[in-house]
Protein backbone atom coordinates (compact mmCIF):
# COMPACT_ATOMS: atom_id res chain seq x y z
CA UNK A 1 0.00 0.00 0.00
CA UNK A 2 0.87 3.44 -1.11
CA UNK A 3 1.21 6.13 2.41
CA UNK A 4 1.69 8.93 0.50
CA UNK A 5 -1.85 8.38 -1.37
CA UNK A 6 -3.33 6.68 2.42
CA UNK A 7 -2.12 10.13 4.07
CA UNK A 8 -3.34 12.60 0.78
CA UNK A 9 -7.01 11.01 1.45
CA UNK A 10 -7.78 11.83 -2.01
CA UNK A 11 -6.98 15.28 -1.84
CA UNK A 12 -9.46 15.73 1.41
CA UNK A 13 -6.27 14.98 3.92
CA UNK A 14 -6.91 18.74 5.66
CA UNK A 15 -10.62 18.06 6.54
CA UNK A 16 -10.44 14.05 7.10
CA UNK A 17 -7.19 14.13 9.41
CA UNK A 18 -8.02 17.27 11.71
CA UNK A 19 -11.62 15.24 12.07
CA UNK A 20 -9.67 12.13 13.66
CA UNK A 21 -7.02 14.67 15.16
CA UNK A 22 -9.85 16.57 17.01
CA UNK A 23 -12.02 13.38 18.29
CA UNK A 24 -8.04 11.83 19.70
CA UNK A 25 -7.41 15.44 21.45
CA UNK A 26 -11.18 15.14 23.43
CA UNK A 27 -11.14 11.46 24.04
CA UNK A 28 -7.58 11.02 25.43
CA UNK A 29 -8.41 14.43 27.44
CA UNK A 30 -10.82 13.05 29.24
CA UNK A 31 -9.02 10.27 29.55
CA UNK A 32 -5.97 12.00 31.34
CA UNK A 33 -8.52 14.33 33.31
CA UNK A 34 -10.00 11.80 34.72
CA UNK A 35 -7.62 9.19 35.49
CA UNK A 36 -5.35 12.26 37.13
CA UNK A 37 -8.13 13.24 39.23
CA UNK A 38 -8.76 9.39 40.74
CA UNK A 39 -5.49 9.40 41.07
CA UNK A 40 -5.07 12.89 43.24
CA UNK A 41 -8.07 11.66 45.48
CA UNK A 42 -7.07 8.37 46.14
CA UNK A 43 -3.35 9.04 46.91
CA UNK A 44 -5.11 11.72 49.31
CA UNK A 45 -7.06 9.59 50.60
CA UNK A 46 -4.77 6.92 51.64
CA UNK A 47 -2.92 9.94 53.01
CA UNK A 48 -5.94 11.27 55.48
CA UNK A 49 -6.81 7.28 56.46
CA UNK A 50 -3.52 6.75 57.50
CA UNK A 51 -3.53 9.80 59.91
CA UNK A 52 -6.60 8.82 61.05
CA UNK A 53 -6.54 6.28 64.07
CA UNK A 54 -9.65 5.02 63.64
CA UNK A 55 -9.43 4.44 60.11
CA UNK A 56 -6.49 2.17 60.70
CA UNK A 57 -7.80 0.16 63.12
CA UNK A 58 -10.95 -0.78 60.91
CA UNK A 59 -8.17 -1.26 58.47
CA UNK A 60 -6.88 -4.12 60.29
CA UNK A 61 -10.06 -5.85 61.49
CA UNK A 62 -10.70 -8.59 59.06
CA UNK B 1 -30.46 -3.01 40.71
CA UNK B 2 -30.78 -1.95 44.20
CA UNK B 3 -28.35 -4.60 45.50
CA UNK B 4 -26.06 -2.48 43.35
CA UNK B 5 -27.44 0.61 43.88
CA UNK B 6 -25.47 1.92 46.78
CA UNK B 7 -21.95 3.02 46.96
CA UNK B 8 -20.33 0.08 48.40
CA UNK B 9 -21.87 -2.42 46.25
CA UNK B 10 -20.82 0.23 43.25
CA UNK B 11 -16.86 0.42 44.48
CA UNK B 12 -16.82 -3.25 44.21
CA UNK B 13 -18.34 -3.76 40.98
CA UNK B 14 -17.40 -0.89 39.28
CA UNK B 15 -13.38 -2.38 40.46
CA UNK B 16 -14.20 -5.43 38.37
CA UNK B 17 -15.87 -3.96 35.57
CA UNK B 18 -13.05 -0.96 34.79
CA UNK B 19 -10.23 -2.90 33.37
CA UNK B 20 -12.82 -4.97 31.36
CA UNK B 21 -14.57 -2.46 30.03
CA UNK B 22 -11.09 -0.49 29.29
CA UNK B 23 -10.28 -3.24 27.21
CA UNK B 24 -13.34 -3.55 25.10
CA UNK B 25 -13.05 0.05 24.03
CA UNK B 26 -9.31 -0.33 23.44
CA UNK B 27 -10.52 -2.93 21.27
CA UNK B 28 -13.36 -1.75 19.51
CA UNK B 29 -11.79 1.82 18.80
CA UNK B 30 -8.69 0.16 17.84
CA UNK B 31 -10.85 -2.14 14.93
CA UNK B 32 -13.25 0.64 14.37
CA UNK B 33 -9.95 2.63 13.08
CA UNK B 34 -8.51 0.02 11.32
CA UNK B 35 -11.69 -0.71 9.54
CA UNK B 36 -12.95 3.40 9.12
CA UNK B 37 -9.31 3.72 6.99
CA UNK B 38 -8.35 0.75 5.31
CA UNK B 39 -11.06 -1.77 4.98
CA UNK B 40 -14.60 0.90 4.39
CA UNK B 41 -14.02 1.47 0.57
CA UNK B 42 -14.24 5.52 -0.11
CA UNK B 43 -17.49 6.60 -1.04
CA UNK B 44 -18.46 6.83 -5.13
CA UNK B 45 -19.84 10.66 -4.57
CA UNK B 46 -17.68 11.88 -1.71
CA UNK B 47 -14.77 10.04 -1.98
CA UNK B 48 -12.12 9.77 0.77
CA UNK B 49 -13.66 12.90 2.83
CA UNK B 50 -16.33 9.83 4.20
CA UNK B 51 -14.26 8.49 6.17
CA UNK B 52 -15.04 11.31 8.34
CA UNK B 53 -18.41 9.73 8.97
CA UNK B 54 -16.71 6.86 11.26
CA UNK B 55 -15.94 9.84 14.08
CA UNK B 56 -18.82 11.93 13.50
CA UNK B 57 -21.76 9.48 13.38
CA UNK B 58 -20.82 7.40 16.67
CA UNK B 59 -19.72 10.17 18.28
CA UNK B 60 -23.35 11.68 17.64
CA UNK B 61 -25.04 9.00 19.11
CA UNK B 62 -23.28 9.21 22.31
CA UNK B 63 -23.75 12.38 22.27
CA UNK B 64 -27.67 12.01 22.65
CA UNK B 65 -27.24 8.92 24.18
CA UNK B 66 -25.47 10.32 27.26
CA UNK B 67 -27.66 12.94 27.35
CA UNK B 68 -30.40 10.58 27.79
CA UNK B 69 -28.62 8.73 30.74
CA UNK B 70 -27.85 12.27 32.09
CA UNK B 71 -31.33 13.30 32.48
CA UNK B 72 -32.48 9.87 33.91
CA UNK B 73 -30.10 9.96 35.95
CA UNK B 74 -31.04 13.52 37.51
CA UNK B 75 -34.75 12.38 37.34
CA UNK B 76 -33.80 9.52 39.48
CA UNK B 77 -32.34 11.52 42.03
CA UNK B 78 -34.52 14.22 42.10
CA UNK B 79 -37.69 11.82 42.38
CA UNK B 80 -36.26 8.79 44.40
CA UNK B 81 -32.55 10.95 45.80
CA UNK B 82 -30.90 7.47 45.27
CA UNK B 83 -27.91 8.53 46.25
CA UNK B 84 -25.68 7.29 43.68
CA UNK B 85 -27.96 9.00 40.59
CA UNK B 86 -27.02 12.33 40.76
CA UNK B 87 -23.63 11.15 41.07
CA UNK B 88 -23.63 9.20 37.71
CA UNK B 89 -25.43 12.16 36.19
CA UNK B 90 -22.30 14.47 37.13
CA UNK B 91 -19.84 12.20 36.23
CA UNK B 92 -21.71 11.75 32.73
CA UNK B 93 -22.08 15.54 31.54
CA UNK B 94 -18.31 16.24 30.94
CA UNK B 95 -17.93 13.11 28.53
CA UNK B 96 -21.42 13.78 26.60
CA UNK B 97 -19.87 17.30 26.13
CA UNK B 98 -16.84 15.93 24.90
CA UNK B 99 -19.03 13.73 22.68
CA UNK B 100 -20.93 16.27 20.88
CA UNK B 101 -17.96 18.97 20.60
CA UNK B 102 -16.31 15.78 18.01
CA UNK B 103 -19.91 15.85 16.58
CA UNK B 104 -19.62 19.43 16.22
CA UNK B 105 -16.27 19.80 14.75
CA UNK B 106 -16.25 16.80 12.73
CA UNK B 107 -19.17 17.48 11.42
CA UNK B 108 -18.19 21.36 10.64
CA UNK B 109 -15.07 19.52 8.40
CA UNK B 110 -17.16 17.30 6.82
CA UNK B 111 -19.58 20.28 5.59
CA UNK B 112 -16.98 22.52 4.08
CA UNK B 113 -16.19 20.13 1.45
CA UNK B 114 -19.69 18.53 0.91
CA UNK B 115 -21.54 21.62 1.13
CA UNK B 116 -19.49 24.17 0.98
CA UNK B 117 -19.74 25.53 4.12
CA UNK B 118 -18.38 25.50 7.93
CA UNK B 119 -22.22 26.00 9.51
CA UNK B 120 -24.93 26.68 8.68
CA UNK B 121 -27.94 27.46 10.97
CA UNK B 122 -30.55 24.43 10.23
CA UNK B 123 -32.77 22.93 12.33
CA UNK B 124 -30.39 19.52 12.86
CA UNK B 125 -27.19 21.53 13.37
CA UNK B 126 -28.54 23.95 16.01
CA UNK B 127 -30.73 21.60 17.88
CA UNK B 128 -27.25 19.75 18.38
CA UNK B 129 -25.14 22.95 19.43
CA UNK B 130 -27.88 23.29 21.87
CA UNK B 131 -27.59 19.87 23.18
CA UNK B 132 -23.69 20.76 23.85
CA UNK B 133 -24.70 24.13 25.52
CA UNK B 134 -27.20 22.36 27.78
CA UNK B 135 -24.07 19.72 28.41
CA UNK B 136 -22.47 23.27 29.02
CA UNK B 137 -25.19 24.65 31.69
CA UNK B 138 -25.79 21.46 33.22
CA UNK B 139 -22.10 21.51 34.52
CA UNK B 140 -22.17 25.14 35.10
CA UNK B 141 -25.02 24.83 37.30
CA UNK B 142 -23.85 21.70 39.12
CA UNK B 143 -20.59 23.76 40.63
CA UNK B 144 -22.50 27.45 40.67
CA UNK B 145 -23.50 27.01 44.57
CA UNK B 146 -21.45 27.23 47.68
CA UNK B 147 -24.51 24.51 49.12
CA UNK B 148 -23.32 22.00 46.72
CA UNK B 149 -26.92 20.12 47.03
CA UNK B 150 -28.60 23.39 45.41
CA UNK B 151 -26.67 23.15 42.81
CA UNK B 152 -26.97 19.62 42.36
CA UNK B 153 -30.98 19.95 42.56
CA UNK B 154 -31.12 23.14 39.67
CA UNK B 155 -28.59 21.08 37.19
CA UNK B 156 -30.71 18.22 37.50
CA UNK B 157 -33.88 20.09 36.53
CA UNK B 158 -32.23 21.84 33.83
CA UNK B 159 -31.18 17.94 31.95
CA UNK B 160 -34.59 16.74 33.02
CA UNK B 161 -36.24 19.81 30.90
CA UNK B 162 -33.66 19.75 28.47
CA UNK B 163 -34.64 16.28 27.28
CA UNK B 164 -37.54 17.84 25.40
CA UNK B 165 -33.91 18.50 22.27
CA UNK B 166 -33.31 14.40 21.98
CA UNK B 167 -36.57 14.01 20.09
CA UNK B 168 -35.54 17.43 18.13
CA UNK B 169 -32.57 16.31 17.16
CA UNK B 170 -33.45 13.14 15.94
CA UNK B 171 -36.22 14.13 14.09
CA UNK B 172 -34.84 17.57 12.80
CA UNK B 173 -33.61 16.16 9.57
CA UNK B 174 -37.72 15.11 8.63
CA UNK B 175 -39.81 18.27 10.46
CA UNK B 176 -37.77 20.54 8.59
CA UNK B 177 -35.81 21.47 5.34
CA UNK B 178 -31.69 20.98 6.14
CA UNK B 179 -28.65 20.33 4.78
CA UNK B 180 -28.01 17.45 6.73
CA UNK B 181 -28.92 14.37 5.15
CA UNK B 182 -31.81 12.05 7.08
CA UNK B 183 -31.32 8.62 9.10
CA UNK B 184 -30.06 5.76 7.27
CA UNK B 185 -28.82 3.67 10.05
CA UNK B 186 -31.69 3.42 12.59
CA UNK B 187 -34.88 3.98 10.54
CA UNK B 188 -37.96 1.77 9.86
CA UNK B 189 -37.25 -0.56 7.60
CA UNK B 190 -33.96 -0.82 8.38
CA UNK B 191 -30.17 0.98 7.30
CA UNK B 192 -29.94 2.23 3.75
CA UNK B 193 -26.00 2.25 3.55
CA UNK B 194 -24.30 -0.76 2.44
CA UNK B 195 -22.98 -3.42 5.38
CA UNK B 196 -18.99 -2.22 4.56
CA UNK B 197 -19.65 0.86 5.63
CA UNK B 198 -21.67 -0.35 8.87
CA UNK B 199 -19.03 -2.72 10.14
CA UNK B 200 -16.95 -0.23 10.80
CA UNK B 201 -19.98 2.53 12.25
CA UNK B 202 -20.99 0.26 14.83
CA UNK B 203 -17.10 -0.90 16.08
CA UNK B 204 -16.46 2.35 16.33
CA UNK B 205 -19.62 3.04 18.43
CA UNK B 206 -18.83 0.34 20.40
CA UNK B 207 -15.38 1.00 21.43
CA UNK B 208 -17.31 4.79 22.35
CA UNK B 209 -19.79 3.53 24.33
CA UNK B 210 -17.20 1.37 26.36
CA UNK B 211 -14.89 4.16 26.67
CA UNK B 212 -17.66 6.35 27.92
CA UNK B 213 -18.59 3.27 30.70
CA UNK B 214 -15.11 2.97 31.86
CA UNK B 215 -14.75 6.85 32.12
CA UNK B 216 -18.28 7.11 33.69
CA UNK B 217 -16.87 4.55 36.55
CA UNK B 218 -14.01 6.05 37.24
CA UNK B 219 -15.86 9.06 37.75
CA UNK B 220 -18.18 8.12 39.70
CA UNK B 221 -15.36 6.47 41.90
CA UNK B 222 -13.52 9.72 42.36
CA UNK B 223 -16.78 11.30 43.01
CA UNK B 224 -17.18 8.98 45.88
CA UNK B 225 -13.62 9.01 47.33
CA UNK B 226 -14.23 12.67 46.67
CA UNK B 227 -17.09 12.65 49.18
CA UNK B 228 -15.38 9.97 52.00
CA UNK B 229 -12.36 12.38 51.94
CA UNK B 230 -14.71 15.22 52.47
CA UNK B 231 -15.84 13.76 55.42
CA UNK B 232 -12.89 12.99 56.87
CA UNK B 233 -11.48 16.57 56.93
CA UNK B 234 -14.61 18.08 58.51
CA UNK B 235 -14.55 15.17 60.89
CA UNK B 236 -17.46 13.74 60.44
CA UNK B 237 -17.11 10.22 59.08
CA UNK B 238 -19.95 8.40 58.35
Amino acid sequence: MNWQNFFAMGGYARFVWPAYAVAALVLLGLLAWSLGSYRRVQRELGIREEKSPRKRKAARAP
Amino acid sequence: MPRFANPTQFMKLSAVLVPWCAAAAALGIGAGLYMALFVAPPDYQQGEAVRIMYVHVPAAWLASLVYGLMALGSAVGLIWRHPLAHIAAEAAAPLGAGFTLICLVSGSLWGEPMWGTWWVWDARLTSVLVLFFLYLGFIALANAFDDQSRGTRAAAILAVVGVINLPIIKFSVDWWNTLHQPASVFRLGGPTIAPVLLWPLFMMATGFLFFFATLLMIRMRSALLEARLRALKFGNPR
